[in-house]
């Protein structure tokens, strides 16, 4: 860019370039010394917001340059080249859209628990790996696979991810993709169901609270059917007040002593009262319930983002969470494994999402009206949705880590009693107090924080947290009530739309075998195929309620491995792209991050199976537990012989999956290794579908 | 106060976009331009064909992130 500077004077050249660059210098030197700050504090507490500036400089940087980079010597976007949008314009899928609008669009649809669950789970090795990964990881990494995968997809018509790898890589790799995407999404409707669980059992006001939004969102959704048609904001808005009166409602239903029996339930009832919502939800009109309850989880989602930020800023809270703690050793409580690989499979979706590929190559592709506007569409969304893990981070880590490793450790670590939790966080090195963990409780409202896995509860406390420092402490038990609703009710829509979406794959799947399946309007293929669809998660869901081992940390660590392995594949398809597209020089660009991870998941892959210990590998864990059994001795934390049959079974099931997960990833990998050499090999060839070839100059 | 109301149009296109409903105005104005000969859709069937489109038959669509 400083060749094209063609003023000859030395001096004016000097003043110009100062004028193009000197702002992002500034950036640059504030965001090193704010990471300075976070990455070389030791032993003293540091501000949140020097987290927050190390972040969004960062961000801004990167987006200035690097993105500009792969936006224009990479991707060689062109406002010349005629976006699908537009060719093919219907003026219902096909759309020419405002970037910012359509940046809207993509950022709602990327956006989900995931980055706000992951961080929070890896907060057990402190604030600075977790910072470190969520904003390196996004930039070079999770940023360049939304956006390349977003420019690909718009070249292909707005092909999917699936049909884009079956038409470079062949039959067999698009099938294994397909399969390998089903299996993925039944685990992530799993784990995100299980979340839900963990928050709601034995909570009546949490309970309650989102027990309201299924008839707020039905009354929604009559009146938009029959009263008002076509008016979201309105419905939107009588939706979200009656919400609120449902989140302060609940604490008078939880002091009740006749109502609140109703509401409190046990893991396993709210994993049956899941599943079987799951099944009706997912097979009533889609107007009656999914649509509205869209509509509030929806701007909920973005309203809750943008008040967290605002919050943050204002609070200044300062970070309780040491830089490092002990359990980057892989001990930790919350789950096992080292930090190499377990930190990168953790994190997850705030740093790279593999699922992301599949919405950057599913509806925005379609409504993109210029090519260059998928820079800040692809890219910039998942700069926000990183934003967005740094603060759930952040809330995570203003806790007391006595506070935080009594409501993440397993109950088998920590009990069931203030006391019984105190003295074994104390002993964990983090001096945790009775009094003061009882008095937590209180004030959000909750008869016991011991043990409230999932990162959902932690996360809502720490936000608690923020907002009462802002506000007033008096509001805490309302501000932890409304951000579990708010994680709740997002959740919910995901698992009853992946449902829908789970269901109509399985009849087109079936519908291969039997034809008369893929009538997706007729009730019994449509009830078979949902009720196959909701068993499949159902059953993980309810491994991971009843698991004495916790359950989260195990279903997370499967569902954010399987998540990179999916990134790793969707890298490696850009990388196969690019290098048929006689852009092999620049193929380090997604290269690099799919090598990156695919050693890690395919590193963490192999651990979970076959590593001896059996806090880490499945086959250990089945095999020590079934040589128990065996032996007639009982083997902690489980208390019955079944339960310890129940964690052999447990055991060889997540082994086979994660052996499944690693045999897909490599198939389709070596596939595409295997393209690409035979692409750099053959002088002609080219990305079938990209018309951005362009013969060597 | 044409750029407020401008800006205040992208807001509402954007936050309808996020749940799926593309902008009525812009299908009306593609069926005037390119099929005046077909009777466009009202603005409720519009938007019932974009919400059966989100949660689709096709088994695209409808699906958020985790």
């Amino acid at each position: 860019m400083f060749v094209l500077d063609m003023d000859w004077r030395a001096g004016e050249k000097g003043r110009a370039m100062l004028r193009k660059h000197g702002i992002w210098i500034l950036v640059a030197a504030l965001g090193a010394v704010a990471l300075g700050v976070v990455a070389l504090s030791r032993g003293e507490q540091i501000n949140a917001l020097w987290m927050l500036t190390a972040a969004v400089c960062t961000y801004l940087v990167a987006y200035r340059y690097y993105s500009r980079f792969v936006a224009e010597d990479v991707a060689l976007l062109s406002g010349n080249r005629v976006t699908p949008a537009v060719a093919q314009n219907d003026g219902l899928d096909y759309v020419p859209t405002n970037k910012y609008v359509l940046f809207g669009h993509h950022f709602a649809a990327i956006a989900g628990a995931g980055p706000l669950v992951g961080p929070v789970l890896a907060a057990q090795l402190g604030y600075l790996p977790s910072i470190l990964w969520i904003i390196i990881g996004a930039v070079v990494g999770g940023c360049v696979q939304d956006f390349i995968i977003l420019v690909m997809s718009t070249r292909r018509g707005g092909r999917s991810l699936g049909e884009m790898i079956r038409e470079e890589f062949g039959q067999v790799a698009g099938v294994t993709a397909q399969i390998g995407t089903f299996a993925i999404m039944i685990i992530i409707l799993a784990v995100l169901a299980l979340i839900v669980v963990k928050a709601l059992a034995h909570s009546p006001w949490g309970t309650f609270t989102v027990a309201a939004t299924v008839p707020i969102a039905i009354l929604m959704g009559l009146y938009t059917r029959f009263i008002q048609p076509a008016r979201i904001a309105e419905v939107s808005i009588g939706g979200f007040v009656l919400m609120m009166l449902a989140t302060v409602g609940g604490q008078y239903v939880a002091a009740s002593p006749t109502l609140a029996p109703w509401f409190t339930l046990t893991e396993v009832q709210v994993c049956w009262v899941l599943i079987i919502y799951g099944i009706v939800a997912s097979t009533l009109p889609v107007w009656l319930l999914l649509a509205p309850r869209g509509y509030l989880s929806t701007f909920m989602k973005i309203g809750v983002i943008v008040l967290l930020a605002i919050g943050l800023v204002l609070a200044r809270p300062m970070l309780e969470m040491p830089a490092t703690t002990k359990f980057i050793d892989g001990t930790g409580p919350v789950w096992t494994g080292p930090v190499f690989p377990f930190l990168f499979i953790t994190i997850a979706c705030g740093a790279v999402s593999g699922f992301h590929a599949l919405i950057s190559s599913g509806t925005t592709p379609k409504q993109i009206a210029d090519e260059r506007d998928a820079r800040l569409i692809g890219y910039g969304a998942m700069l926000m949705e990183s934003f967005v893990a740094v603060m759930a981070l952040i809330s995570a880590c203003v806790l007391n880590p006595s506070i935080y490793f009594t409501m993440n450790s397993p109950g088998a670590v920590v009990g069931t009693t203030a006391e019984s939790a105190a003295t074994a966080v104390t002993k964990m090195g983090f001096p945790a107090d009775a009094q003061e963990i009882k008095h937590t409780a209180d004030q959000i409202g909750e008869a016991s924080i011991i043990s409230r896995a999932g990162g959902a509860p932690t996360l809502a406390v720490g936000m608690a947290h923020i907002f009462s420092r802002v506000i007033g402490e008096h509001l805490m038990a309302f501000w932890y009530h409304f951000a579990i609703l708010f994680e709740a009710l997002f959740i919910l829509t995901a698992v009853d739309s992946g449902t829908r979406s789970g269901r109509f794959m399985l009849q087109d799947l079936i519908g291969g075998a039997i034809p008369a399946f893929r009538r997706t309007s007729a009730l019994i293929p449509n009830l078979v195929a949902t009720t196959l669809c909701v068993a499949a998660w159902g059953f993980f869901l309810y491994q991971g309620a009843t698991d004495p081992l916790g359950g989260v940390n195990t279903l997370w660590p499967l569902f954010a491995l399987s998540n990179q392995m999916l990134a790793g594949i969707a890298l490696t398809f850009a990388t196969v792209a690019l290098i048929k597209t006689r852009r092999a020089r620049f193929a380090w660009v997604t290269g690099l991050p799919a090598v990156w991870l695919l050693i890690c998941t395919m590193t963490a892959g192999l651990m979970k199976i076959f590593s001896p210990d059996p806090a880490l590998g499945f086959v250990a864990q089945a095999r020590a537990y079934s040589a128990a059994i065996a032996e007639g001795r009982f083997m902690g934390p489980a208390k019955t012989v079944d339960q310890m049959r129940q964690i052999v079974q447990n055991g060889w099931v997540d082994a086979a999956l994660c052996a499944f997960f690693v045999v897909m990833t490599l198939v389709v990998v070596l596939i595409g290794v295997k393209t690409a050499l035979a692409a750099l090999k053959d002088a002609d060839a080219t990305a079938r579908l990209d018309p951005s070839y362009v013969p060597s100059i | 106060m044409a750029e407020l109301a401008h800006v205040l149009k992208l807001v509402r296109d954007g936050a309808r976009l996020m749940v799926g409903v593309q902008s009525y105005e812009a299908y009306l104005t593609h069926m005037r331009a390119h099929h005046p000969d077909r009777e466009p859709m009202t603005e409720v069937e519009f938007f019932e064909n974009r919400m059966k489109a989100q949660y689709g038959e096709a088994g695209k669509g409808g699906f958020r992130c985790c």
